[in-house]
């Protein structure tokens, strides 16, 4: 005889539990993968190391991604690594070019340093931009701009390359943390 | 269980890094592991270095949160490095440097050095085992499946001028992080084996019998030279390691540190002062624009920009120029200048009182040291001197181009002038992660038919005695120094019982003088030098031995002698053996670099 199915609220609240369980133990997540189908090796792992002396061992909250911590993360990172933030938010009107630039060139080494460490970014078109282009169909990659009209294939020129990412990591969000403090305050202690 | 891995541990002044390799398949790939780390509060990520930094947390600070630890209190990594810019008393550092010093007592809580009085400090040896135990941590989150690392067999990296307390304290810190299947790997051999891994068969087309390979290892805090040999083993090609150099505290840190010193005094006769956090700032900034000068020398000068500590970044900024010429003449030549074969580093003449510290290289010239390396162990006149012919390149200094042409043209140079044919560069790859590739792959090799290099311990050991003479006022009583292990000792062997017998109190600790020479390759077990000169041999912190009273009278005065034996681990193992034993093979053990305030005298 099967098992009873179990109720929606029942259901959301065991896959929560189960998340967190097959993450930090793996016998419980050994019999998750058995169950799913999956070669089970339940007594193929180790025995997990006693947590060292008295000091009690609290598994983290790991925080599940949705879009838009993703984002925070993203502008946390581009303000760490290149003061982005900082350099949105001011007023840059009273500046002239020089200071501007001063702090362009940090924001650019930082944020593209941010950015090609957590994401590959690849170009939509491989052609030099300014070449002429036979376009065969139709692509949700391709935006046609001018004289739009006319059916495949589309002859033209192309003026923007196009970005794609490809692939992108963003680190793992912890704790208590919360991720809407994208920097915090400083407070030099003296 | 799944596979039994062999795991390669770098840990390094700066940065650590872990590879991994299955030991079942023939063609076993090495894998480098990328390493999970808080890079700020509340933020984890997986990269291929740690750096080696250990920082405490405050009370004001919520948990640093990992993973696998939501209450944590301390952090290991990206964030403990960039928290030593901000609360530098919080933060340890150079914990490996600290391992080889003997001007403290390293199994004593010491760092961080100038902690507030809410940290507990901790010994070098805890900092270490702490660094090796986010490895564990960081290995399990990543490969669940394999478990921890001690059910694997795992190599630790050491510097090859390592004495043999330092390997010992560092087995020590390794057997606290519960790796007990452990064995240490000199680097600048670490690097070869990689070199090897990565060429495959090819590396025999590369080097042939005759031919001894330089290692040049130059990483963030230290520098390290070995010499290498391609000798004919029963009809194939085997690897000999035949001489390795002094530990050099001189690295990548120390050339950005004089660059951004060079700027900031320009800036300061701008009237631009900076503060501590600015400076930190600013050897950052002068790494990049070093980088890229180094890379492009028809560039003149970059920007050296200082973000401002505030949110109003624009016109908050510091600017700066480095130029290419300060780089040239700071960089190239203050740290790679080109200089005669037969040059020494110059030594510096030491305050009178300096504070507790580590004993950075008091010449910044690393070509200078490697002239004093070539000088002694390849440029003599002794019938192990000859020129290298190779030189392979490690450490992340050595990544740009314009360095590693300055040391082969420096090189080549001396070459020249005796007659010898220039070496050849072998193509190393990855210059930041080669050794702990190289550890994995020596781990499989151990284990295989593949090639080893051998060689045995790097120094040879010796004892000081003092001779009987009556007391002189004023006058110490001259010591001569009995040698207890030869240079050259292959793991698992012992030497022969030497004639000379050492008295020993029973029931009171007794210390001996220790010392180490990394070029007396002749002495066997019981030579016994009356002089020497001080280049020759190097004092190591004191040994201690206790003879428990046990069956004996506390008081009485035992016959001992000395016994040496390379573990199996790589370690240097120091035995008293009763004269007349009262049980059969009676023995004790000597503890290796016991206490500080060793290194005074002589």
């Amino acid at each position: 005889m099967s098992p009873p199915s179990l109720s929606l609220p029942s259901r959301l609240w065991l896959s929560w539990v189960c998340a967190f369980r097959v993450l930090f133990d793996g016998q419980f997540a050994a019999r998750v993968a058995a169950l799913r189908g999956a070669a089970p090796k339940p007594e193929a792992l180790p025995a997990p190391r006693a947590p060292k002396d008295d000091v009690p061992v609290v598994a983290t909250t790991v925080a599940s991604p949705s879009a838009s911590t993703g984002a925070l993360q993203l502008l946390s990172l581009l303000q760490r690594e290149g003061r982005f933030i900082d350099f949105v938010q001011q007023d840059v009107a009273g500046f002239d070019d020089a200071d501007i630039g001063a702090a362009a060139r940090l924001v650019h080494e930082g944020c593209r340093r941010a950015l090609r460490t957590h994401a590959r970014v690849v170009s939509v078109r491989s052609e030099a931009e300014g070449s002429s282009v036979v376009l065969e169909s139709a692509s949700p990659d391709v935006k046609l701009v001018g004289n739009v009209a006319g059916a495949a294939p589309y002859r033209g020129v192309l003026r923007h390359r196009g970005w794609r990412v490809e692939e992108l990591t963003l680190p793992t969000l912890l704790g208590s943390h919360d991720p809407k403090l994208v920097a915090a305050a400083e407070l030099e202690l003296s | 269980m799944s596979e039994k891995l062999v795991v390669g541990i770098d840990l390094g002044t700066t940065h650590c890094a872990l590879a991994v390799a299955p030991f079942s398949s023939p063609n076993a790939r090495v894998e480098v592991l990328a390493i999970e780390q808080l890079i700020a509060p509340g933020s984890a990520e997986r990269r291929p270095l740690l750096p080696s930094f250990l920082y405490f947390a405050h009370e004001s600070e919520a948990a640093l949160a990992l993973p696998w630890d939501g209450e944590r209190r301390f952090a290991v990594g990206e964030l403990a490095r960039a928290r030593g810019a901000e609360a530098p008393e919080r933060v340890i550092s150079s914990a490996k440097s600290w391992l080889s010093y003997g001007g403290i007592d390293r199994r004593a809580g010491n760092l961080p050095l100038n902690a507030p009085s809410d940290i507990e400090r901790i010994s070098p040896v805890e900092a270490s085992f702490r660094l090796l135990d986010h490895l564990n941590e960081a290995f399990r989150a990543a490969r669940p499946e394999d478990g921890d690392l001690a059910a694997h067999e795992v190599v630790l990296t050491v510097p090859a001028s390592f004495d043999a307390g330092a390997r010992d304290l560092t087995v020590e810190a390794a057997l606290a992080a519960g790796f007990e299947q452990v064995t240490l790997l000199e680097e600048p051999q670490a690097a070869l084996y990689a070199w090897i891994e990565q060429s495959g068969e090819a590396w025999r087309t590369h080097l042939g019998e005759g031919d001894r390979v330089l290692v040049i290892d130059i990483g963030g805090g230290t520098t390290d030279f070995s010499l290498i040999d391609a000798v004919a083993v029963d009809g194939s090609l085997g690897l000999q390691r035949v001489a390795v150099g002094d530990h050099i505290l001189l690295g990548g840190d120390n050339m950005d540190l004089a660059l951004a010193h060079v700027v900031g005094q320009e800036l300061a006769t701008q009237g631009k002062e900076l503060d501590r956090f600015q400076v930190s700032a600013l050897a950052h900034a002068c790494r990049s624009g070093k980088e890229k000068l180094l890379s492009d020398a028809t560039l003149e000068q970059v920007a050296v920009v200082l973000p401002s500590r505030g949110a109003q970044l624009i016109g908050g900024t510091i600017r700066g120029q480095l130029r290419q010429q300060q780089v040239q003449a700071y960089l190239l030549d203050g740290f790679f200048p080109r200089v005669a074969a037969n040059e020494q580093p110059k030594a510096r003449a030491r305050a009178g009182l300096t504070q507790v510290g580590l004993p950075y290289a008091s010449d910044p010239a690393i070509t200078r040291h490697l002239a004093a390396f070539l000088a002694r162990h390849a440029f003599g006149n002794g019938e192990a001197a000859r020129p290298p012919t190779a030189v392979l390149f490690n450490g992340g200094v050595l990544k740009a181009d314009v360095l590693r042409r300055r040391v082969l043209d420096t090189l080549n140079g001396w070459l020249e002038e005796r007659g010898a044919a220039p070496a050849r560069v072998l193509p190393g790859e990855d210059l930041d992660l080669a050794v702990a590739r190289g550890a994995a792959y020596y781990g499989l090799v151990r284990h295989g038919s593949g090639l080893r290099i051998r060689g045995g311990t790097a120094r040879a050991y010796y004892v000081g005695i003092e001779s009987p003479m009556p007391a002189l006022p004023g006058l110490e009583p001259p010591v001569s120094a009995l040698c207890v292990a030869p240079f050259g000792m292959e793991e698992g062997t012992q030497t022969e019982l030497p004639p000379q017998e050492l008295f020993v109190v029973v029931g009171e600790p007794v210390t001996f003088r220790f010392f180490g020479s990394s070029t007396r390759r002749g002495d066997r077990a019981g030579s016994l030098l009356e002089r020497w000169s001080p280049s020759e041999l190097e004092e190591l912190p004191l040994i201690e031995l206790t003879l428990p009273s046990a069956g004996r009278v506390p008081g009485d005065v035992v016959a001992v002698q000395l016994q040496a034996s390379i573990t199996a681990i790589g370690t240097l193992k120091l035995e008293a053996v009763a004269q007349a034993p009262l049980v059969p093979n009676e023995r004790w053990q000597i503890e290796l670099s016991v206490r500080h305030g060793a290194a005074s005298g002589a």
